[in-house]
């Protein structure tokens, strides 16, 4: 265990004339520092919370019955049309998703590599965290159960992937995609159920630290706003978790389905 | 009145040198004043090591009175011990019980390493500052108080800003071994102020790419403006950002090259 790992530069010595950085693109050149990742990361983090969002109020139609949680999800794929070919609008919906999940995933990792860079010796003692929240401390575990989750979500619902989800791409009695049955007949299976909660619960706590970070990230700070803040975070989180979370119950309970 | 505090063991970080692995060692205080302070308290172990034709353990001091940055310990897994905007030199033994155990172990950082049981090169700071800050100007004489008008509400936060000591508590409490309050403090200092307006984004630019070169990244947990002996808030970290996007924006660097 070495004691000192320097491997970015020598810290000590007198001020050395620095070759002029190589002036790139302007959002590579932003995103090659810390500080520009955090943009990224703040950025796409704004896209995938109107995403959860509206995913989140869409699925409430199921609430209103089977008719028209599949009308809607029909709506979703003739969106834009006929100016667009069915299913475009939709597909370069999910793009500009994916994209904007890979650019959080990519500066996450990035970032953390280069913590675990910042301190290679770790404190040796406990360390007594006086700020620190729970939620701030583990958003790199939240976010991988997130992922995880999200895969397993698209595979059970989206594609309906074989043995995954068998009920996908059933018609109902109007002839469209009876999605109203596949959300049923998924979450009456007890353990996709607990995980879907489990998972909505580390999505509450991601957006608990996540939401307010934002802020601080893309330099939101005014005095005016600033107690709104946490407030704002917390509300979103509980929004997102309680109306994720309702969803099983309610299939469990037998509301839906 | 003062007490006395006895029986304190001390569990302290002994490295001889920069290669070295480095271990916690065993030390118990008989008994020690509570008005001392914490630095006095290390004196006297050192006083009682040099007597035991021992080396005392190194640890950085100066002013003694909170104004220099130059003391730094990790106390009981807090930086600059268990006062909040205390720095260990204004630390007292009061703070502590007899028989407590007290860990002290050395700031720990990429961009911080250590030189000798608990002092640490904190040089990669002078290479933020020395990348923009300052303001190029030439002053002369002392100018006329409120020659320029700075209103109020400016001069304090910039007054805020100022306080800071450079003392790196705000890299050793950070979970990711970052900077950002430090280089925020400092750039948010010129930057609120009518003369660090000239070379504003060409500072935060560079100061910023500085900072990069040495330490981790901020991810808003606030643990180094809880650990701060001046309280600096992180408000000035979200300056910097913006600063930094309006920057990058500009494009000041490339002007003010031309």
């Amino acid at each position: 265990m070495a004691q000192t790992t320097m491997k970015r530069g020598p810290v000590s010595g007198t001020a050395i004339e620095r070759a002029a950085r190589r002036r790139r693109p302007f959002l590579i050149d932003l995103y090659s520092t810390a500080v520009g990742k955090k943009y990224v990361m703040a950025i796409t983090g704004i896209g995938l919370l109107g995403f959860v969002l509206f995913h989140m109020i869409g699925n409430l139609k199921m609430y209103m019955g089977q008719s028209d949680l599949n009308h809607y999800a029909h709506f979703l794929e003739k969106l834009l049309y006929p100016i667009l070919p069915e299913k475009a609008m939709l597909w370069i919906l999910r793009g500009g998703l994916l994209t904007m999940a890979v650019l959080h995933i990519h500066a996450a990792y990035s970032l953390t590599v280069l913590n675990k860079q910042a301190r290679p010796v770790k404190y040796q003692s406990e360390r007594d965290y006086q700020v620190a929240s729970f939620a701030s401390r583990t958003m790199r575990y939240t976010g991988v159960i997130v992922l995880l989750f999200l895969i397993w979500h698209l595979l059970d619902l989206t594609f309906g992937a074989g043995s995954v989800n068998s009920y996908v791409g059933t018609k109902d009695t109007e002839g469209l995609k009876d999605v109203y049955g596949a959300v049923a007949f998924s979450l009456n299976r007890v353990p996709v159920a607990i995980f879907y909660v489990l998972a909505n619960i580390a999505l509450g706590t991601h957006l608990f630290h996540g939401v307010w970070s934002l802020f601080q990230s893309l330099g939101w700070n005014n005095p005016r706003f600033n107690k709104w803040r946490r407030a704002v975070a917390t509300s979103f989180a509980t929004i997102i978790v309680v109306g994720n979370v309702s969803f099983p119950i309610a299939v469990l309970a037998g509301v839906v389905g | 009145m003062s007490n006395h505090l006895k029986n304190l063991k001390l569990k302290i970080w002994r490295q001889s040198g920069p290669t070295d692995t480095g271990h916690f060692e065993n030390y118990v205080m008989d008994e020690i004043s509570d008005e001392a302070s914490f630095l006095e308290m290390l004196d006297v172990l050192n006083e009682g090591l040099i007597g035991e034709n021992k080396l005392p353990v190194v640890f950085d001091h100066d002013c003694r009175e909170g104004i220099c940055g130059t003391c730094s310990l990790m106390i009981n897994g807090q930086a600059h011990g268990p006062e909040r905007s205390t720095t260990t030199c204004q630390l007292h033994m009061r703070k502590f019980k007899s028989g407590d155990e007290i860990v002290i172990e050395p700031w720990r950082a990429s961009a911080f390493p250590i030189i000798k049981d608990l002092m640490v090169d904190r040089s990669a700071f002078d290479r933020i500052i020395e990348s923009g800050g300052y303001i190029t100007a030439p002053t002369g004489g002392a100018p006329d108080a409120n020659l320029i008008p700075i209103p109020k509400t400016v001069a304090d936060a910039a007054m805020d800003a100022s306080q800071c000591i450079g003392c790196g508590a705000c890299v050793a409490a950070c979970p990711n071994g970052a900077a950002n309050l430090f280089t925020g403090a400092k750039i948010a200092h010129l930057n609120l102020l009518p003369q660090g307006q000239a070379e504003r984004f060409k500072r935060t630019e560079a100061m910023v790419e500085t900072m990069d070169e040495y330490f981790g990244s901020c991810t808003n947990h606030g643990e180094c403006e809880a650990a701060c002996p001046k309280e600096i808030s992180i408000d000035v970290i979200a300056l910097m950002n913006k600063d930094y996007r309006k920057s990058k924006l500009k494009n000041r660097k490339e002007i003010s090259r031309t």
